[in-house]
């Protein structure tokens, strides 16, 4: 009997001390910053004993990967990596842990308001971004003082079209600029998306009504299209920005308006033949009061069935502190740091005389998804529309711009296509 | 005089293969090649083909980074075991439907095509949905029931057609000398219909391995097999071929060992003239 | 009699538990799909939304992307029919000769097979057909034309070339297998007898091949009704190359609308067995053929 007891009682320690150490899944996309946040865990393994599991997937795998878990209530992650379009639906939803109750130490004051804004439904933050971005110009400054031009600080689209014209030399394999054109929401529709907001163009009126029919979307096309056709690389229908970075990195763009996180890629001597001539600029207007960066961030949330949550939320915290922040600058340099989440990184001093450091956090600072158009639009998001029908329909819309850049339609029945879609998609899920 | 031209027509013959093989390969090779570069000399134009700085450091960062062996292991018992049950499976309904077909033989063989048909992201919701309820998420027998049930199809239909070549006549012949259905089975089909096993067996380990649909969809952390290994390297945010690359050829080396010992079993022929 | 009673329940018996196997997981999804495919099924609005009769159906094929994708499926799935086969046959043939390092050969050739569909696609897009770093556009170059745009210009025939190049390897090894069972003598007895190998070929080999390759037809059929990984990194369903999977995985995965995504699942079953028929048709008599 006194044996069985014992038994027990070593037992029953052993249980209670290993149920505090979780272990923890998270699903994340496979960019360099989780990479590194990846090669750091023992760091959050030490500081409080619970080991972490990655997934790391291509991004559409895993957007839909989480997608189909959440809605199911699979439970197969902890942490998942999600984005700002993405959190909002979610947290509507009830799916998402709310981050309300996060320490003092973590300094939620801390975050950019952009980033916090967007990653919050209804004043709850449901998601602490790990990184953000917005979109800006970056551009050879060797190519720029050839063509005898100099870049503004915030330049407009006709300056940007003439610098990339005069930039232009196909003799010599340098096109003027370097644009997404690849069919996707996240990718060329992206990117054609923000540029319309500068262009006055909006994807859907205070009706819900898709606006491709108007003299804005028109303008913006043609405008894209003359400008590629004369100064663009060749199959740039097919381009994205892993496309377009290699190009910029071989020295064959003038310029490249993408990704504010591209920065770190091009002035980075060991992949990029032209990392010492590197400028920016914001991202272009057309004087209509906005310009055409976009605002993104990639967060970490954490599903609502799980059964892990405070293990899951010490992860969060850890991941998106400044104390993460000073581990990979200590590690890595302050390059390499996780960019675009807190406002005091931009001030700290180690960070400040980065050359991407200060044109990244005005883009940022820029952007807002709750006024990103001109005229009133009744959706939240620069790129996107944070609604659920917003993937699918854009992806189609963005299919159609491609055969346009392909050369193989008009912008006219491209505009036409799109416009069919959008309020045949609309008017299904019952917006109209 | 007949030796000369025979070695002509096999030196024609061994050019042309050659040719065509290397042509054919070239992408694979490209890819091997790519793995030993860095990221840069990857995209480098003009592409270099042989002379660049041979490195292992994608290796390294891919061995860092990824549990290969973990994805590995998952992989072999899931393509392995997934086509082992499916052949224990289908030899018996291979062997029924060959030689002792009857009118309904046919449809039944269409039919089992048919359950190939529609597509799997079609079914996504309801399979995850169920492999929740059963407790199946992130497990390898939920891998390795799906997998059998989506290759089962394909190797009834294969060795169905390789039992069909094999003459019924040696069957009977066998029968008539008193052997039971058993020693039939053992002793006079499955000697013959080796080579036609062994690709069936090496056919559908590929597809199994390479399958990528229900292999990232139902697994997380534990069960993730090398297509899950390849989709953390694929497209990111930066430069990634060269990595790609290494982690692929991490991926198909196995495979391709194999393949390459089984040449053997693919390579003997039938001995029809022993019987005639 | 009782012997031919034996053996019929005996075949039964044997083929029993593929049968229940296949049968269950055909009825399963089959039912789930229909089950779906009458509902209003948005995860990301609330899951189960109620009946709408035959809504999705209606919807999925009035869509201005239905009757295209029906089409570039078709497209896809016979000319990599057409090539492979062809080729498979040419080498097949050819590896079965006298040659020096036949086996290195063989798996020269098998190789592409094992490479996953998302490594080649993305091989093929950024090594080969990129029009200013490809490989093809060296050697356009290199011969002073112009690189062609392959997968914004020729997006169908780019993609049928990267598919045929991964299932080649399938129908030769297939093709290889049944050429070795192929009785020599007979082929010795008509060479002696004064025929030419053109002949030699039509009317001893080919009728030999006969099931290989209705096998290899039917096997791939279903396999190329489905790609997708090939299509999703190279054009992403721009240009043209959007087959019926792809527009089911948009309906599913990309809106989220998993009724609209069944009722089109519903729609490529009826697609695959009218594909089927048509084959079984033209090749459906060398099933029955006897074993030569």
């Amino acid at each position: 009997m006194r044996k069985l007891i014992s038994i027990i009682a070593v037992v029953f320690t052993f249980t209670a001390s290993v149920t505090f150490a979780e272990n923890l899944t998270i699903a994340t996309v496979n960019n360099g910053d989780m990479i590194r946040m990846q090669g750091l865990t023992d760091d959050f393994t030490k500081k409080t004993g619970h080991t972490v599991e990655w997934v790391t997937l291509e991004e559409n795998v895993l957007r839909q990967r989480v997608t189909t878990d959440i809605t199911t209530k699979g439970g197969a992650f902890d942490i998942m990596t999600i984005g700002m379009y993405e959190t909002p639906i979610w947290g509507a939803n009830g799916w998402l842990v709310a981050l309300d109750d996060l320490s003092a130490d973590y300094n939620v004051g801390d975050l950019l308001p952009a980033m916090a804004g967007g990653l919050s439904h209804e004043g709850t933050l449901f998601a602490a971004p790990f990184y953000g971005e917005s979109s800006m110009i970056m551009y050879r400054t060797d190519l720029m003082a050839k063509a005898g031009l100099e870049m503004p600080a915030a330049p407009s689209w006709n300056f940007i079209a003439k610098a990339a014209r005069e930039m232009t030399d196909r003799a010599n394999d340098i096109n003027g600029i370097c644009l997404r054109g690849k069919a996707g929401w996240g990718e060329g529709g992206a990117f054609i998306t923000a540029m319309s907001n500068s262009f006055g163009a909006r994807w859907f009126d205070e009706d819900w009504n898709a606006q491709f029919d108007t003299r804005e979307w028109s303008d913006t096309l043609n405008f894209f299209v003359n400008m590629m056709t004369d100064a663009g690389p060749a199959g740039y229908a097919t381009n994205g920005f892993n496309e377009n970075l290699s190009l910029f990195q071989q020295g064959k763009c003038g310029m490249w308006i993408d990704a504010t996180v591209a920065a770190s890629f091009v002035t980075n001597p060991k992949d990029s033949t032209v990392a010492d001539k590197v400028g920016f600029a914001l991202a272009p207007d057309n004087g209509m009061g906005v310009r055409s960066n976009w605002l993104w961030a990639w967060a970490l949330a954490v599903p609502a069935g799980t059964q892990k949550v405070e293990a899951a939320k010490q992860f969060i915290e850890w991941a998106t502190s400044n104390s993460y922040i000073e581990l990979v600058a200590a590690n890595e340099g302050w390059a390499n740091v996780p960019p675009g989440a807190r406002t005091s990184l931009y001030n700290n001093p180690n960070y400040k005389d980065i050359p991407f450091a200060k044109m990244t956090l005005d883009s940022i600072l820029s952007a807002d998804p709750n006024n990103s158009t001109v005229d009133p639009s009744p959706y939240v998001g620069i790129q996107f529309a944070a609604i659920p029908e917003f993937a699918g329909i854009a992806t189609d819309v963005s299919q159609e711009f491609s055969a346009v850049y392909a050369g193989q339609q008009s912008i006219e029945d491209a505009l036409a296509k799109a416009q069919a879609i959008t309020n045949d998609a609309m008017e299904a899920a019952g917006y109209r | 005089m007949a030796r000369n031209i025979q070695n002509q027509r096999k030196t024609i013959n061994t050019l042309l293969a050659w040719t065509l093989g290397l042509l054919i390969f070239f992408p694979v090779l490209w890819t091997i090649l790519t793995s030993f570069k860095t990221e840069a000399q990857a995209i480098n134009d003009p592409p270099l083909f042989l002379f660049f700085d041979w490195t292992l450091e994608n290796y390294a960062i891919v061995q860092d980074r990824s549990d290969y062996m973990k994805f590995l292991t998952n992989s072999i018992i899931v393509a392995g075991g997934s086509t082992l049950l499916g052949i224990f499976i289908a030899v018996p309904a291979a062997w029924s439907m060959a030689f002792l077909p009857t009118k309904r033989t046919k449809d039944i063989l269409l039919w089992m095509l048919s359950t190939k048909m529609l597509p799997a992201v079609g079914v996504l919701y309801p399979i995850y949905i169920g492999c929740i309820k059963l407790g199946l998420l992130d497990s390898r027998t939920a891998l390795v029931v799906i997998l059998m049930l989506i290759n089962l199809p394909i190797i009834v239909w294969m060795l169905y057609t390789y039992f069909r070549e094999i003459p019924s006549e040696i069957l009977e012949a066998a029968r008539m000398d008193g052997a039971s259905l058993w020693k039939e089975i053992a002793y006079v089909l499955t000697p013959m219909a080796i080579p036609g096993i062994a690709s069936t067996i090496l056919l559908n380990l590929i597809l199994a391995w390479n399958e990528s649909f229900w292999t990232l969809n139902l697994t997380a952390a534990k069960a993730g097999t090398l297509t899950a290994f390849i989709a953390s390297y694929s497209s990111p945010e930066g430069l990634f071929f060269a990595k790609l690359s290494a982690a692929s050829t991490m991926a198909i080396a196995p495979i391709l060992i194999l393949g390459w010992f089984s040449q053997k079993q693919l390579v003997r022929g039938l001995t029809f003239g022993a019987v005639k | 009699m009782s012997g031919q009673l034996t053996t019929r329940s005996i075949a039964r018996f044997m083929m029993a538990p593929a049968v229940i196997f296949l049968l269950g997981w055909m009825l399963a999804p089959l039912i789930t799909t229909l089950y779906f495919s009458f509902k209003k099924y948005l995860p990301l609005r609330g899951g189960d939304l109620g009946w709408v009769g035959f809504d999705n159906y209606i919807q999925f094929v009035t869509a201005s992307s239905f009757w295209p994708s029906v089409y570039t499926t078709l497209v896809i799935v016979v000319s990599v029919l057409v090539i492979t086969v062809i080729l498979g046959i040419f080498l097949a043939l050819l590896l079965d000769q006298p040659m020096w390092g036949q086996g290195i050969v063989r798996i020269l050739v098998i190789a592409p097979f094992f490479v996953m569909p998302t490594v080649s696609g993305l091989v093929w897009k950024n090594m080969f057909m990129d029009p200013i770093n490809g490989i093809l556009a060296h050697l356009w170059k290199f011969f002073g034309l112009q690189p062609l745009e392959w997968l914004s210009q020729f997006s169908l025939g780019s993609v049928i070339m990267i598919v045929s190049w991964q299932w080649l390897p399938f129908a030769t090894l297939i093709l290889l297998t049944a050429i070795q069972s192929l009785d020599r003598e007979q082929l010795e007895a008509a060479e002696m007898d004064g025929a030419s190998s053109v002949k030699r070929f039509v009317y001893i080999i080919l009728p030999h091949l006969a099931r290989a390759i209705t096998i290899v037809i039917l096997i791939q059929t279903i396999f190329l009704l489905s790609i997708f990984a090939e299509i999703f990194v190279t054009t992403a369903g721009a240009f043209g190359t959007k087959t019926l999977t792809y527009l089911i995985f948009q309906r599913v995965l990309e809106s989220q609308n998993v009724g609209l995504g069944s009722a089109g699942g519903v729609y490529a079953i009826i697609l695959a067995n009218i594909v089927a028929i048509f084959l079984m048709r033209i090749v459906g008599k060398s099933l029955d053929a006897k074993a030569t």
